[in-house]
């Protein structure tokens, strides 16, 4: 939109790892002149409850996404492939923790 | 797709309860209506901090100080997390800035009544979190995914801050002559803007209906004032303090308190920028955005020189 300033700090993805042993998760966003910065206000203003471990962020501008209105297509080779899931195949009632 | 189908494939969404994203097509208005509430949503947030920013150098004891910086401290953050969904619909951050300090965006008309006693830090976190957090809960389902997720957030930090407000209040209507009647000093400024924080009448509120079709909104105003009041009538009881309403009574049939005629001409008239501390509110805002140019400057000049520095040495 209209209006871009210059002066603007660029904008941040942050993912936080809430605990060890799981994933970083997407968080929110937020601006910063660079990255340490990033990382000490997404201490602030993601982690004020201990929400995390460990933070990552990354410059908006580097992260590229798929096109929603091209789901279709791009899901469509998993749509009849039923087969990669276990519950397509049929055991006998007596073979247990397969 | 053409358009009519885009609409189509959009309103299917909408019905089916399934939430929309950045990426997503959505019809203009949508993305116009979401941008101005959740703006206005990170303003009042913003200038939320203000009025109680007032009392952190005065607060108390070093307990009260303490819980009454937290609650600021996550204002601002409730305020970013709100203006950074505001930003996945294509606005900019200084955009928003901007159509705040020129007076284009509204914030809630609560924070333009001034606080007067430390017994409005009572009041504010007991009847406007109360209000704030009876509007949020239903938001933490609305249609837009950044939104929601922001509020789910929103919602988790903010019952400790009414809780701490009617902490406040109990405290004080359970002290001296003196303390019981600036609590009820307090709650007679504050209950009836609290009830206007829910806007005006739905007769009279041109967005509710199409917001509740997309599912932005998930209660009307007076549905949910009618919540607030119904519990914080409950609440007052508690703290011995008196609802300032001639007209609150019980309605059997209904199952709900009825409640006196509000003054609607006065929230217009704040609305339009005539209350108490419009002024001062807006005024403080830009000094400090204004005052803060310097710094952010400096960062990011700061921040080019020492990208530069290790282009260099890469380089080398």
């Amino acid at each position: 939109m209209s209006n871009t300033n210059k002066s603007e700090w660029p904008l941040w993805e942050v993912f936080i790892r809430s605990k060890a042993g799981l994933d970083h998760k997407h968080a929110g966003s937020l601006h910063a002149a660079d990255a340490q910065m990033a990382i000490e206000n997404a201490r602030d203003v993601y982690t004020r409850r201990m929400e995390g471990v460990s933070i990552w962020v990354v410059e908006s501008s580097n992260i590229h996404a798929s096109d929603p209105d091209e789901a279709d297509s791009l899901y469509d080779p998993a749509n009849d492939k039923i087969y990669r899931h276990p519950t397509f195949y049929n055991l006998p009632d007596e073979v247990k923790y397969m | 797709m053409t358009v009519h189908s885009f609409q189509e494939h959009f309103d299917s969404l909408i019905d089916r309860e399934v939430t929309i994203e950045p990426k997503d097509w959505m019809p203009d208005d949508y993305r116009k209506t979401l941008i101005r509430q959740i703006s206005q949503h990170a303003h009042s947030e913003i200038v939320g901090m203000l009025p109680e920013g007032n009392w952190i150098t005065r607060a108390p004891s070093l307990r009260r100080k303490a819980v009454l910086l937290a609650k600021v401290q996550d204002e601002a953050g409730h305020g970013l997390y709100l203006y950074s969904a505001a930003e996945t619909l294509g606005v900019t951050r200084d955009t928003l800035y901007d159509q705040l300090h020129t007076g284009k965006a509204k914030y809630s008309s609560i924070f333009n009544y001034p606080t007067l006693t430390w017994a409005d830090m009572g009041a504010i976190g007991w009847l406007v979190d109360g209000a704030a957090i009876m509007n949020q809960v239903p938001l933490c389902r609305t249609s837009y995914g950044p939104y929601a997720r922001a509020m789910v957030r929103v919602c988790k930090e903010e019952s400790f801050h009414q809780r701490q407000g009617f902490e406040i209040m109990l405290t004080l209507s359970k002290g001296t002559d003196i303390q019981r009647k600036l609590a009820q000093d307090a709650f007679n400024r504050w209950w009836w803007p609290s009830l206007m924080m829910f806007g005006p009448p739905d007769a009279e509120s041109p967005h509710t209906e199409q917001s509740v079709r997309w599912r932005i909104k998930r209660l009307t105003n007076d549905e949910l004032r009618q919540k607030f009041v119904d519990v914080t009538v409950e609440q007052a009881k508690v703290l011995g303090l008196t609802v300032p309403d001639k007209d609150l009574k019980w309605n059997e049939e209904r199952g709900h308190f009825d409640f006196g005629a509000i003054n609607w001409e006065e929230f217009w008239n704040v609305v339009k920028g005539n209350g108490p501390c419009n002024k001062q509110r807006l005024e403080t805002r830009k000094k400090a955005w204004e005052d803060g140019k310097w710094v952010r400057d400096a960062a990011m000049a700061h921040a080019e020189k020492r990208k530069a520095r290790k282009a260099a040495a890469k380089a080398a």
